[in-house]
């Protein structure tokens, strides 16, 4: 990569710090300002500092199934809490939390990655695939509909991931057998144990050949 | 979690020097554990370095070695054509690791510095010296099923999670990692270190040091070999017992041997005596058996996980018989 272009987005990511740097400052002064016995108390026990985490937000440049969106996150936001509780997107579930279960897979840049444990602040500029970006107006994506027919699911809950899950299998090239769909989608728990069906619906659409 | 900062590194001078200033920062690549660990509080960083963006993600191959970028995700190591043919040890580990997800995710550098799955360092409401200096250890004495059999002191009986480490402990790779000081190499071997009464350090790497790449030096190692993961589940479930053996053979005489285990101890666990016996043997059941009663002189269980001492040289038979026999 272009060094000077590189030592340019890094001084402009800097500038986060020293904005932060500003804040505390400033409320700091105000603080001392002001200086009734609170206010200073309030200072000793950092709670400026305290202030200015809470409002310190970063700027993200995103698209989720081809809508931009322009918005400032917190740093600890997750890709998933971005989706559901930023984005109003909820069929991307959060199971675990923990990168256990696999209900949260979405596509980034068209890899199948576990949004509990992506933080959204590092995905800038990058292009999310969810549940609801799958299907064309009302007809459902190929591997939606396998689902259904093979009655892929009980509660439908783990549905979200293992149906992204799935669609990744068959791209990686990893839907060559059954033994080796299980083994690849074995990061997609569900409690239901539909699995035998899950794999039905997986190879239907791997032999079925459809553009997926 | 607690929040913190996030500061975007575009070069290795970079990050390494953006480290230096800051106590409380570490650098964040897939995130897999870290982002898990922040999330129960064991991790409370002020500041993470995103290392994302630095130009380390590339596999070259020589005449000598291949050296695989730090930030080379798991999952485009393991599927590599040519670490496929030529170190086909490292892919069958790295498969054998995690999930399709995780292994997107999931760095080479990272997958090294993976912290322990030991029930009580997760737990925070329980005592536990890796995570609090001298709290405790919860585990002996405990329910330590998962635990080490292999050189673990009176502060610790966690074992090392990855089975990555435990190919590349087997290959006899070597860890470069930058610092504002330069350039180091480390011995994989070296590289993860034994708990004695400082569990709370799982490595060699030093205050601001970044890894940057492996190195594995080529090898015969292209057709007998075979990575065992005997687990509580046929995938996606950390290791009770693994074993990573490699074998050149010709003749069927052994003439050069790897043998390492994950799973049993706080680093990834080289079995030399075992391949110094196995040298120049005839391949049968009954060398194979010498050399697992050789690997287990030191073994000792902690109560829960007497079973690995049963299951460990069992595993070594089945993984050298499954790779002679390839």
């Amino acid at each position: 990569m272009d060094q000077n272009k590189a030592d340019h987005k890094e001084t402009g990511e800097d500038l986060g710090a020293s904005r932060r740097d500003f804040l505390k400052k400033s409320s700091l002064l105000t603080a001392l300002a002001l200086a009734p016995p609170s206010l200073v108390l309030a200072s000793e026990k950092k709670w400026d500092e305290k202030i200015a985490a809470y409002i310190e937000t970063v700027p993200l440049s995103i698209e989720v199934n081809g809508t931009k969106h322009t918005l400032n996150v917190e740093p600890r936001t997750t890709l998933l809490d971005l989706l559901r509780e930023n984005l109003q997107l909820t069929g991307t579930k959060k199971g675990c939390d923990h990168g256990q279960c696999g209900a949260c897979t979405v596509h980034v840049n068209g890899i199948r990655v576990l949004s509990c444990l992506t933080l959204a602040s590092m995905q800038q500029n990058a292009q999310v695939t969810t549940i609801e970006g799958l299907s064309k107006g009302k007809k459902l994506h190929p591997m939606q509909e396998a689902f259904i027919k093979n009655d892929g699911f009980q509660c439908g809950y783990c549905t979200p991931g293992q149906i992204m899950s799935g669609i990744a299998c068959i791209k990686e090239g990893h839907a060559n057998s059954r033994e080796e769909i299980r083994e690849y989608m074995s990061g997609n728990i569900c409690r239901c144990g539909a699995y035998h069906n899950i794999v039905d619906a997986i190879v239907e659409v791997k032999e079925g050949g459809k553009q997926i | 979690m607690k929040n913190f900062q996030i500061i975007k590194s575009l070069s290795t001078a970079s990050a390494v020097s953006g480290m230096k200033k800051e106590a409380s920062a570490m650098y964040i690549a897939g995130g897999t554990n870290l982002v898990d660990l922040m999330k129960k509080n064991i991790a409370a960083p002020e500041k993470l370095i995103d290392i994302t963006g630095i130009d380390l993600k590339a596999i070259s191959f020589s005449d000598k070695k291949v050296t695989i970028g730090a930030l080379a995700k798991n999952s485009q190591v393991a599927e590599d054509a040519s670490i496929r043919e030529n170190f086909p040890l490292l892919s069958l580990a790295l498969e054998a690791g995690a999930s399709q997800q995780v292994r997107h995710m999931a760095s080479v550098g990272g997958n090294m510095l993976q912290r322990t799955r030991c029930s009580y360092f997760y737990n925070t409401d329980m005592p536990c010296n890796k995570r609090i200096p001298k709290s405790g250890c919860g585990a002996i004495g405990g329910a330590n099923r998962m635990h080490a059999i292999f050189g673990a002191s009176d502060s610790c009986i966690a074992v090392h999670p990855s089975d990555m480490c435990v190919a590349l402990a087997a290959l006899d790779a070597t860890v470069t990692v930058e610092s504002t000081k330069g350039k180091r190499q480390i011995k994989f071997t070296d590289f993860h270190r034994l708990p004695g009464n400082k569990p709370e350090k799982d490595n060699t790497l030093e205050n601001n040091e970044l890894i940057t790449s492996v190195e594995i030096p080529n090898n015969n190692f292209k057709k007998n070999v075979h990575y065992l993961k005997v687990r509580d589940r046929t995938s996606y479930a950390f290791a009770l017992v693994s074993v990573a053996a490699a074998l050149e053979i010709q003749n069927n005489t052994i003439q050069d041997v790897r043998l390492a285990m994950g799973g049993v101890a706080h680093k990834p666990w080289r079995l030399t005596e075992a391949e110094q016996f196995l040298k120049g043997k005839t391949v049968s059941d009954t060398v194979f058996k010498q050399a697992a009663e050789l690997a287990m002189r030191d073994a000792r269980g902690y109560g829960e996980n007497n079973f690995k001492l049963t299951l460990a040289p069992n595993a070594i038979i089945e993984a050298l018989t499954i790779a002679a026999s390839k």
